[in-house]
């Protein structure tokens, strides 16, 4: 479904990945882990397409109705519209807009540009409503302002809360598990879990190997100075948890 | 006098795209020669039939202007004017000789085109529903829509020169009680060539069954208009007022100078929401109107109750303080406002709330918006008399800034006479990220979608003020003006 080739990018001027490359089914799980600086949150922006990340080389392809599309010519919004979410490591405010009036309308653009009609206000507060309850969302959370005064746990959950709502094919999700208490971690990780499906590709960045107890990767991909060094099965989560990164650099010489 | 003819040239065509009201409508219309003098004064009395009383309050002002100096405190910079290079009277010719525009059959079709071409219809087929609408073309109203329906219950909406023929008492009773000749500058200036405008009057307990309009337009060029408005809203009486303003995009810069003034009597609402879109001038800061203008209301009865909200997304410059006198016990002063700058744009708005009666309230929430170089002031006046006992007043004043090279500034004056008064000020200046923009993209709105939510957002509570039609224009006007600012 997605397909990474040699991708260089850089912000700044400052190069960020270097050749990398990944190769993503629908219906598969994968873990992107990596130390600090790596680039891990650089691939799911560029993924998404954050104009503050210059490509410089490679292609991101998505298939789109059975069709390689190379998602670098598509706007952000267009890509969304696609089906390509990320779900946010610092999920942005927006003040004065409430989380309905926000998901509403970014669930009608997306209805709109797929040729389906658009719900009313009615229909989508009570598919707002159904969606909370399942990710454990009160109620109240529904007409405040996106993420204004959220708490960080609620932020996360507020992001898994539009990946609901949005129904991505492809879903980038950074470090949703950071800043996440034992009980939340298990509950959203329960969460993304639930909205998995054959026809969707997950996308986990994280550092640690806890929330891959809830949400089960078939791959791990071990990210290091821009570049994808070792990929391998959910052991290899383990064994990072268990001996860090050192090994796994020395053997890929970096 | 020599009268002058001149069919109005139609050229920039080409420039429509970003201004979409910027064109000139070729209108044969009648226009004195330029300059300011005692001659020009009488002449205009005397082509409007007007009486005494009012050619005489026209030359004191006029007497008093030539004493005032042109006020340079504002936060806004533009080359001296020259008074004398504004032609003071223009009007659309009519078609018979000594009327008037006014009968809807005698307009002038090209008139009624042009009106048309802006959103406004104004024959009877065609007229908007729910709104009466006064047109004013240049100097002069064109037509006012709905006068039967208004007259069977006794509401007088009317163009200013009509009401002066019609109800010469009513006029005299209340002009210039609000706003005096002396006032200021502008004020003095428009008392002395004042053209036309609109006349309104709401009958005790009487609710206005339509929504009250003028839609001003400027067409001629060297030419400035100085319309008046006089809005009394008598004892238990309601009335929404709406109020829009377009003009062609013209090199040079013309000058409006309008005064409005409202009185709402013991237990009177008058709600006055604008929409102001004057051609701004281009992207360099050439043309575009400088509007120097004066509105005040006076909450002269008890539990009466004045509401200004104005949307100011248009001129070169922007001079306008929207006030409020609080004079009878009990009664509620607001105002809301949204001032958008963009590319050269100066904007110096705000409000003065006076608290005189006791118990008065006042409310004051402004959202300032800067955007390319454009510099974008908010000026308050909160003043509460020693007499004043309770008044309350809150204000909020938030800036957003759109890109690096805008600026936004605050000027509050508080002057509290009064111990047993509470007055409380919040503001915040903030900016639309690029962070925001991509965040809302993210999700699938496109770039025109992103900017609208986040400008709902920062709006809301002065949106949520507007009526349901202005809202969507206001929205949709301030989108187009911000397109290509952020990201």
């Amino acid at each position: 479904m997605l397909e990474i080739k040699d991708l260089h990018v850089e912000t700044g001027g400052v190069p960020i990945l270097k050749g990398l490359d990944l190769t993503v089914k629908a219906g598969t799980v994968h873990a992107v882990m990596g130390p600090n600086g790596s680039g891990k949150s650089t691939l799911s922006k560029v993924v998404a397409g954050d104009p503050e990340y210059a490509v410089t080389q490679g292609t991101v392809t998505l298939e789109i109705n059975g069709r390689p599309k190379n998602l670098l010519d598509m706007s952000p919004d267009e890509r969304a519209r696609a089906g390509v979410f990320l779900g946010f490591q610092y999920p942005v405010e927006i003040p004065g807009i409430s989380n309905t009036v926000f998901l509403r309308t970014a669930f009608n653009a997306i209805c709109k540009a797929q040729g389906i009609p658009e719900m009313d206000e009615a229909k989508f507060d009570a598919l707002l409503a159904e969606k909370m309850a399942r990710i454990g969302m009160k109620s109240d959370f529904a007409g405040r302002a996106v993420n204004v005064d959220f708490s960080g746990g609620e932020k996360k959950r507020n992001e898994i809360l539009q990946m609901a709502v949005l129904g991505p094919r492809l879903a980038f999700l950074d470090e949703t598990d950071s800043g996440l208490d034992v009980d939340s971690l298990r509950s959203i990780g329960d969460s993304i879990t639930r909205l998995k499906h054959p026809g969707m590709a997950l996308v986990l960045i994280t550092h640690y190997q806890r929330l891959l107890d809830y949400v089960k990767p078939d791959v791990i991909h071990v990210l290091v100075q821009g570049r994808i060094v070792k990929s391998g099965g959910p052991e290899l989560a383990l064994e990072i948890e268990k001996n860090g990164y050192d090994r796994i650099l020395q053997a890929a010489g970096v | 006098m020599e009268i002058t003819s001149a069919p109005r040239p139609a050229h920039q065509d080409f420039l429509e795209k970003e201004y979409q009201y910027g064109f000139t409508s070729d209108i044969e219309s009648e226009t004195v020669p330029k300059g300011l003098n005692e001659e020009i004064v009488r002449f205009i009395s005397k082509k409007k039939n007007e009486p005494d009383w009012l050619l005489e309050f026209r030359l004191k002002a006029l007497a008093r202007f030539s004493t005032l100096a042109e006020p340079r405190w504002a936060a806004v910079s533009y080359p001296r004017i020259d008074f004398q290079d504004i032609r003071y009277w223009s009007s659309p010719k009519a078609k018979k000789k000594e009327d008037a525009p006014g009968k809807i059959d005698e307009v002038d079709p090209d008139l009624l085109a042009t009106f048309e071409k802006l959103g406004i219809p104004l024959s009877e087929q065609k007229r908007l529903t729910g709104v009466a609408v006064d047109a004013v073309f240049d100097s002069v109203s064109v037509h006012t829509t709905h006068q039967k329906e208004l007259e069977a219950v006794g509401v007088i909406f009317c163009s200013f020169s009509e009401a002066v023929e019609k109800h010469p008492d009513l006029v005299r009773k209340y002009l210039a009680t609000v706003v005096p000749a002396g006032d200021n500058f502008y004020a003095a200036l428009n008392s002395a060539v004042f053209s036309d405008g609109s006349f309104c009057y709401i009958p005790k307990g009487v609710r206005c069954p339509l929504d009250l309009s003028t839609y001003f337009r400027i067409n001629a060029s060297e030419t400035g208009q100085f319309e008046r408005t006089l809005l009394i809203a008598d004892e238990g009486s309601f009335v929404n007022y709406l109020e829009g303003c377009t003009a062609p995009m013209r090199d040079e810069n013309q000058l409006h100078a309008a005064v409005v003034e409202l009185v709402a009597l013991k237990g009177a609402t008058i709600n006055y929401s604008t929409v102001q879109n004057w051609y701004a001038g281009d992207k360099a800061g050439k043309g575009g109107i400088y509007n120097f203008v004066t509105k005040r209301g006076k909450c002269a009865g008890e539990r009466s109750k004045i509401s200004w909200t104005q949307v100011e997304a248009g001129s070169s410059i922007t001079w306008k303080y929207p006030s409020v006198i609080l004079q009878g016990d009990h009664s509620v002063g607001e105002f809301y406002s949204v001032a958008l700058t963009n590319n050269r744009m100066q904007a110096d708005t705000g409000t003065k709330m006076i608290h005189v009666g006791k118990h008065t309230t006042s409310t004051i929430v402004s959202k300032g918006i800067s955007a390319g170089d454009s510099s974008n002031a908010y000026r308050g006046l909160v003043r509460i008399l020693p007499g004043a006992a309770g008044a309350r007043n809150y204000t909020q004043c938030d800036s957003l800034l759109v890109g690096d090279r805008c600026s936004a500034h605050t000027f509050p004056t508080v002057e509290v006479q009064n111990p047993s008064s509470v007055v409380e000020h919040e503001a915040s200046t903030s900016k639309i990220s690029a962070g925001q923009v991509f965040y809302l993209q993210s999700r699938g709105l496109d770039l025109e979608g992103a900017l609208s939510l986040l400008l709902h957002g920062f709006c809301k509570e002065v949106f949520k003020k507007l009526p349901l039609e202005f809202s969507v224009e206001a929205v949709k006007l301030l989108e187009m003006k911000l397109e290509g600012s952020v990201g």
